[in-house]
């Protein structure tokens, strides 16, 4: 069967979805909390790229970051608290023609996940995994996480946090199989956008940790890298994230930086004021685990039976002999 | 030399008839007794006896050599007629030492007046302390009253291989096929399949070990037996337990198994790793046993319902992501190859300590369907049965076996593949628009699964109650329903039940009840006590969770009843222990709660596979026991 010209158009005019196509429910997260900047930013990419909402499928963890499944319009996995990335796997081990999003907190993932984190990296399946990371546990009302600076009055540290805070980017960029790291903060949404769009199109594991507000629970904590844009630093290249103009005039601090260069990431990474934004790390030829592992081959009832029936030879026992004596 | 002789009065052989024997191979870890076993196991079978084969394993990789805990190796007991366990004693020992000779005797595994078949090397040792060991066990061992025949098993493969340590195995097998008048062609194809995956020059040198352990034993040895064999029907596979159930999760059209290394249930995980993918199957080594259950649900949620295979720790790791896989309604396959415990416990022993953790092991209330595998085919098709029940219900279906079937071998009818036990295509349709994704039906709970690629069908699964949109719900209402809806499942299922048949007469005096691997054991001990005139039988339940109907209508035309477990309860003679604080055994406490009946229960927690003699034992004293 052919189709006019006019006919195409129209079959693809009719598939293009608006953002309110992937909007559904009202997010329960507070005012100014950053949360909502990352679902703005996912569902703005599913319209972009035209993502089939049926193929999508949102993981996520527990915390107030895990809460945003519920909020696209697409299948959703809200799991349990640290094992949003198994999980995730799974899902697409068992379905590569699945587009795999993850949303996890600092305290699901560099915490109680930790173990998965890591792992995942060395994985590297084909998924986008997006850390919220506040700095603090929200939903629990307030403890210190591990990325917690060192000092955070909370209420399991009252006179202050004691350890160092933990750097993700720094902990992901020396796990082996590592492919794709980037760092962006909520308050600049078209570099937050730019990120998530070249993430998603990475072909493996893209790990972007979202620096973001908790206005509850962490009020002012940015204020000062909000208030000075010098004290945000814009990671450029040509195969990394070109600066729009606009974004070039606040943000005059910028550094070149070829997100090949593991070495060089590796001592972005490590910067913490200012704070580099932009892709540090990316890599599309490191292979993915469901590919290695042929994910999504076809098999036959065909295949199964031949399969079964060779190993049962092996261990089958010929027609017995007749009685001994 | 000094010494006894080696050898006792060769006469002309006539062969004793015996229609049973327990023969134990033992050596240290590396020695090869366990192959031995396992090919004369092999061997027996295809000569038409009943098989059991029960592994003996030290606790450690390389334990140190010649110690009495380092035993290695295997129980073969065969049979004129289907062989249903490990049996009592050892009627017939080899033993590659004399150190792990005396493990087994301090153990209590040999029979009174068995015969020993024993390594004669250490004699002559040079080491003056080996030397005067061996003939200081030697003397206690005759002592004892035990039939000691000295073997000179490392001088004459010596004459054929370098390093007899490599050999002497095969030598032995040649041995006991003398001694058991098997067929000596039959044995020497039997090393072929053994050692099939080496080459021609290894196979030959173990067949003329094979030949010339048999030529010594013919000319040495008075012992020679012979066994009637059953007539053949079918063909049979001979596989352990841990091996059934590899087969049986390729079979039931599963694709994709996530695991972490646990004993003793990683060997199921091996074997599948060595055949899945040429089926398209996954053996997904996670990071943790969590990680292993969250991304068999990821699996499952995405339309491919998955397996889980562990044992008691990795289970216990697992509880909290089974009670999402049951919140969230999605099918899951979880296999227990249980040891003993708690905590680390013995990792290579088996005990069915992890009935109640099954059932209520997750927080909250997690209805999930429990059932047990009782011997080696049972292994097989409960990988079918399991992953049909966790689609249909979309629920966890937890599978129990443990480690004496991870191990044992047995026996069973080929089975004929089915298409019936794959999966149809993963449900890709169109869902109706107003579809809600969890649209329980009140009667039976049941509901139709969306899953990712179904247009429409979008929604978001949650750990959180919710209501029937799959929408985050706090209300009382929303709460019940889901609540009862995820019990009901349970009741659906247990209304396709069918209570077990009882074993024996329908009535007497009294009834064991038993569940799992203890099967073949307790039956046995069923028939000793009924062919002594005692009106006993017994029931052995497949479905714990939930319970067939009919449990209790069968208790009550006993008049007494006690369960049969490998499992801890509180012996009813401790000056501390009365009815109100004894702590009964798992299934013996869901029975009473269920049934309102004083169940007994007598249990086992020794770390072997339980004996039928013992068991005969407590049902002897079970019956003699004024009626309280």
């Amino acid at each position: 069967m052919t189709l006019s010209v006019t006919q195409c158009l129209l079959a693809a005019t009719d598939e293009h979805r608006e953002i309110a196509d992937f909007q559904v429910g009202v997010p329960r997260w507070c005012n100014g909390c950053g949360d909502n900047a990352i679902l703005t930013a996912m569902q703005r990419l599913c319209r972009d790229e035209d993502l089939a909402p049926e193929r999508t499928v949102f993981v996520s963890g527990i915390g107030c970051s895990s809460r945003l499944p519920h909020y696209m319009r697409t299948f959703g996995f809200h799991g349990l608290h640290g094992r949003s990335l198994p999980i995730a796997e799974g899902v697409k081990m068992a379905r590569p023609d699945l587009k795999v999003f993850v949303s996890t907190g600092d305290g699901d993932c560099l915490s109680i996940g930790a173990a998965h984190w890591i792992h995942a990296i060395r994985y590297n399946m084909d998924l986008t995994v997006l850390l919220h990371d506040n700095r603090i546990y929200g939903l629990t009302k307030k403890q210190a996480s591990p990325t917690s600076p060192i000092g955070t009055k909370s209420n399991t540290t009252p006179k202050g946090s004691y350890l160092e805070a933990l750097n993700p980017l720094t902990v992901t960029l020396g796990v082996a199989n590592v492919s794709f790291v980037a760092q962006v903060v909520d308050w600049i949404p078209e570099l937050l956008y730019q990120v998530i769009s070249a993430a998603y199109r990475h072909k493996g594991l893209s790990f972007i940790r979202v620096i973001q507000r908790c206005p509850e629970f962490m009020p002012g904590l940015f204020d000062p890298w909000m208030q000075d844009p010098q004290r945000t630093m814009l990671l450029r290249h040509p195969d990394g994230v070109v600066p729009s103009a606009e974004l070039s005039r606040t943000y005059r601090n910028q550094r070149d930086h070829d997100p090949r260069d593991l070495a060089s990431a590796r001592e972005v990474a490590s910067l913490e004021d200012p704070i580099p934004v932009g892709i540090l790390y990316s890599n599309p030829t490191v292979p993915c685990y469901e590919d290695t592992r042929h994910a999504g081959a076809v098999r036959t009832a065909e295949q199964v039976r031949r399969g079964l029936d060779a190993e049962l030879d092996k261990f089958t026992i010929r027609a017995l002999e007749p009685a001994v004596g | 030399m000094s010494g006894p002789a080696l050898v006792e009065l060769a006469t002309p052989k006539r062969a004793t008839r015996i229609d049973e024997q327990i023969v134990e191979i033992i050596s240290d870890s590396g020695e090869g007794a366990q192959r031995c076993g396992q090919s004369f196991a092999a061997i027996a079978a295809r000569s038409g006896h009943g098989i059991w084969t029960v592994e003996i394993i030290p606790a450690e990789i390389q334990p140190p050599a010649r110690s009495v805990a380092g035993a290695s190796g295997n129980r073969v007991r065969f049979g004129s007629r289907p062989i249903t366990n490990g049996g009592d004693e050892v009627d017939l020992v080899v033993a590659f030492n004399e150190q792990v000779l005396l493990g087994r005797v301090r153990a209590g595994e040999l029979r009174p007046s068995a015969t020993i078949l024993l390594e004669r090397m250490w004699r002559d040792d040079r080491d003056p302390s080996i030397a005067r060991s061996y003939a200081a066990a030697y003397d206690e061992l005759v002592a004892q009253g035990y039939r000691v025949i000295e073997i000179p098993a490392d001088r004459e493969c010596r004459r054929l291989v370098p390093d007899p340590r490599r050999g002497k195995n095969m030598f032995v097998l040649g041995m006991l096929c003398s001694i058991y008048s098997f067929d000596l062609e039959l044995a020497r194809e039997q090393v072929a399949l053994t050692f099939g995956k080496k080459d021609t020059k290894v196979i030959a040198t173990n067949v003329k070990l094979l030949e010339a352990g048999w030529a010594w034993a013919e000319e040495n040895l008075d012992l020679k037996y012979e066994m009637p064999s059953m007539p053949a029907t079918e063909p049979q596979i001979v596989v352990n337990g841990n091996t059934a159930l590899a087969l049986g999760v390729l079979a039931s059209g599963m694709e994709i198994c996530a695991m972490y290394p646990i004993t003793p249930a990683t060997s199921a995980s091996h074997y599948l790793s060595e055949i899945f993918e040429r089926v398209g199957g996954i053996v997904h080594q996670a990071e943790d046993e969590i990680a292993a259950c969250t991304f068999a649900i990821g699996a499952s949620y995405a339309g491919k319902c998955a397996v889980t295979i562990t044992s008691g720790p990795g289970f216990s790791l697992k509880q909290e992501a089974l009670g999402l896989a049951v919140m969230a309604e999605i099918p899951l396959v979880v296999v227990n190859v249980q040891r003993g415990g708690p905590s680390t416990g013995q990792p290579t022993k088996p005990e069915q300590g992890d009935l109640l953790q099954a059932l209520f092991g997750t927080h909250g209330d997690a209805p999930k369907v429990v059932f047990a595998v009782s011997d080696i085919e049972d292994c097989f098709y409960a990988m079918i049965t399991a992953r049909k029940i966790a689609e249909t219900f979309n629920t966890v279906v937890v599978v129990l076996s443990d480690a004496s079937l991870a191990t044992a071998q047995q026996p069973f009818r080929r089975p004929v593949f089915s298409d019936d036990w794959l999966v149809p295509p993963v449900d890709q349709s169109e869902i109706p628009a107003g579809a809600k994704p969890y649209d329980w039906d009140p009667t039976t709970g049941l509901f139709r699964r969306f899953i990712p690629g179904q247009s429409g069908g979008m929604h978001t699964v949650t750990g959180l109650a919710h209501d029937r949109d799959s929408h985050v719900a706090y209300d009382h209402k929303s709460n019940e329903e889901g609540l009862r809806a995820r019990s009901l499942k349970l009741a659906a299922l247990q209304r396709t039940l069918r209570c077990p048949d009882v074993y024996g007469e329908p009535d007497g005096d009294l009834l064991v009840i038993g569940w799992g691997s203890t099967k073949g054991a307790i039956e046995e001990a069923v028939d000793r006590l009924r062919s002594e005139g005692q009106k006993v039988s017994s029931l052995h339940l497949r479905f714990i969770q939930p319970m067939p109907s009919g449990i209790g209508d069968v208790m009550k035309r006993f008049a007494r009843v006690m369960t049969v477990e490998s499992n801890w309860s509180d012996p009813t003679d401790h000056p501390l222990i009365d009815g109100e604080n004894r702590r009964y055994a798992a299934l013996a406490m869901l029975l009473r709660s269920r049934y309102l009946v004083d169940v007994d229960c007598w249990t086992d927690v020794s770390g072997r596979p339980i004996k039928p003699s013992r068991v005969a034992d407590a049902m002897r004293a079970k019956l003699t026991e004024t009626t309280r």
